[in-house]
């Protein structure tokens, strides 16, 4: 299982990366790999003002339908558009060319409640032991 | 109990029962209280084969078909041509009695057929993607209400309806959306909110209409997630929807249109005008009209808006060995993956009138197709000037038409319709009293290309007789 140690994880699966005043967010290698290929990604619309733990988007592979929800509250400002035609970037670049979408954060101090790599390490193998 | 079709032996019974530790096949019902075990039913002896189609024939008999009499009423369901070639593909076990053969391992000739039915539906339709077909036209437009919601995201929950798409279909959507808070408008008091002067009749009827194309326009505004026609229309006029399609698109809604598919084997396809989704009724392609049904929905639309839409859909691809085979496809939008979150909970489709439907346009093909659309245009246009001509009554002439339209009666179409039956074993047409306040008396008459010009006559001279 791959980590970014830069970026921190939400419980769901999500890990999320401060750039400028920015977050970026994208789903773990983990949820990648448990829904194996990627077929299509929902995202949502610029300028949708989401909270923390809103449903922003869906991850779609051959056998399953993902919610993916907000680590943090906050507005869209932009989404990973190249996904349209190669989802495919999602299961081979989970943190970096597979990323979802970019927010404004309402609340920048949603940060530090996420879990840090080692933290959500454990936290996926609880969960699988 | 004696059942010749069961296989089982006494000897296999035997065996089973033994299995499972049991000693008799009563007592696997000992579960159920007493008296409702084996209750006394009071049913007459049983018949034999023979005595039961005796007496099926006997009941069959009472059914007066089109077989029996002509026929002149359309009104949604149609009597059209069933080419031998339709049951002759249909009737074949692999076909008539698989349920659900969806696995592509044992089912590549289902599979196949339904692709080339929805790449035929795509060509009829000018569209870029269909689906393996809904239950009847109605339901197809319901799920077209229900895609359009889902491309605007839940956001926008108004939906304009012309009056004169099918009456049935319109009380459809409504019953399907219905608890989804959805406002549907344009149909309101049966159209008649465009009519200015009801009393003098068709030349109001003319002007009336008109003015509410222009009416169902006004509705449009940002909250419109769709715009439903349907074409031809349910009094069986023809107009040109482009300019309603900009209209639609000038506030971002979707243009639904419901169309005839035997039609659009003359008429330009409604993929040309700009029409988002195409929905209707696929009975006309080689159904027939079996009391009612089975009949056969189909949905076609743009690509972009494929995994919005509902129902199986049937995909083109290549096996391991790189041979091309046919499977479903695109299945994460279905409920049973989706769950709650599907955007319908429509998970099956018509597979044996879709095959019918695919039987019916390989076999006529464009040409034939374009055939049997002009042989009802123009015997239509042949019955609507004769008709025109009989005392009494008048016809309707304000928009092309195809093989619809409309008949002013002097007496009420119930009345007449009875005499057309009871006296020369004619069918005549659709009360239009029954679902517009303002066409009493108004008859909605369709001519397809199995009235003969002989049967024709026969209307026109039970119709002179009728009110002379």
């Amino acid at each position: 299982m791959k980590l970014n140690p830069k970026a921190r994880y939400a419980e769901s699966h999500e890990w999320a990366r401060q750039d400028g005043g920015e977050i970026v967010c994208g789903i773990t290698d983990h949820a990648q790999e448990s829904l194996s290929d990627i077929v299509y990604v929902e995202l949502p619309e610029v300028g949708d003002v989401l909270d923390k733990g809103d449903e922003f988007g869906v991850v779609e592979s051959v056998k399953a339908a993902s919610d993916v929800y907000m680590p943090m509250g906050g507005e869209i400002t932009a989404v990973n558009e190249g996904l349209e035609d190669t989802p495919e970037l999602v299961n081979q670049a989970p943190y970096g060319e597979g990323w979802l979408i970019r927010f404004a954060p309402s609340d920048p101090a949603e940060f530090d409640a996420l879990m840090d790599a080692a933290a959500y390490e454990a936290f996926v193998a609880a969960e699988e032991g | 109990m004696l059942m010749p079709y069961i296989p089982h032996s006494d000897e296999d019974r035997e065996a089973m029962l033994a299995a499972i530790g049991v000693r008799s096949i009563e007592e696997l019902f000992e579960d159920v209280p007493e008296h409702a075990r084996f209750p006394e039913l009071d049913l007459p002896p049983a018949l034999s084969e023979l005595e039961t189609r005796l007496e099926l024939e006997s009941l069959a008999g009472d059914n007066l078909t089109t077989t029996d009499c002509f026929c002149f009423l359309g009104a949604g369901a149609y009597h059209h041509f069933v080419p031998a070639v339709v049951d002759a593909v249909l009737s074949r076990g692999e076909f008539y009695t698989a349920y659900t053969p969806y696995q592509p391992e044992i089912s590549q000739g289902t599979l196949q057929a339904i692709f080339e039915y929805q790449t035929m539906i795509c060509a009829l339709t000018g569209m870029e993607v269909s689906n393996a077909s809904h239950y009847d036209g109605a339901t197809a437009t319901a799920e077209a209400v229900i895609t359009a919601i889902n491309v605007h995201r839940l956001k926008r929950r108004k939906v304009v309806v012309s009056p004169f798409v099918h009456p049935e279909y319109r009380a459809v959507v409504r019953t399907y959306t219905q608890g989804m808070g959805l406002t549907i408008v344009g149909d309101e008091n049966g159209g008649s909110a465009g009519l200015t002067d009801l009393s003098t009749g068709l030349t109001d009827l003319s002007t009336g209409l008109t003015d509410l194309s222009a009416g169902l326009t006004d509705l449009l505004d940002d909250d419109t997630a769709c715009f439903i026609l349907q074409y031809p229309d349910f009094l069986g006029r023809i107009e040109d929807l482009s300019g309603l399609a900009e209209a639609a698109h000038a506030v971002g809604a979707l243009l639904v249109v419901v169309a005839d598919p035997i039609a659009l084997g003359l008429l330009r396809p409604p993929g040309e005008f700009g029409a988002d989704i195409v929905v209707g009724e696929g009975q006309g392609l080689g159904a027939g009209l079996n009391f009612g049904g089975p009949y056969l929905g189909f949905f076609a639309t743009r690509e972009k808006y494929a995994r919005k839409m509902a129902g199986r859909i049937v995909g083109q691809t290549v096996d391991a060995a790189g041979e091309r085979g046919f499977v479903l496809t695109l299945s994460t939008r279905e409920q049973h993956i989706r769950r709650e979150r599907a955007t319908s909970n429509i998970c099956s489709n018509q597979g044996l009138v879709a095959l019918a439907a695919a039987v019916y346009m390989a076999a006529l093909g464009k040409c034939g197709m374009r055939k049997v659309a002009e042989l009802c245009y123009h015997k239509a246009h042949y019955a609507h000037q004769r008709i025109g001509g009989i005392n009494g009554f008048s016809v309707v002439d304000d928009k092309p038409f195809f093989k619809e339209f409309v008949v002013r009666c002097p007496w009420s179409v119930e009345e007449i319709n009875d005499c057309l039956l009871d006296e020369w074993d004619i069918i005549g047409g659709y009360d239009l009293g029954r679902d517009y306040a303002h066409l009493q008396d108004h008859m909605l008459l369709c001519v397809t290309e199995m009235n003969s010009r002989e049967e024709i006559d026969a209307l026109v001279e039970a119709l002179e007789e009728v009110t002379s």
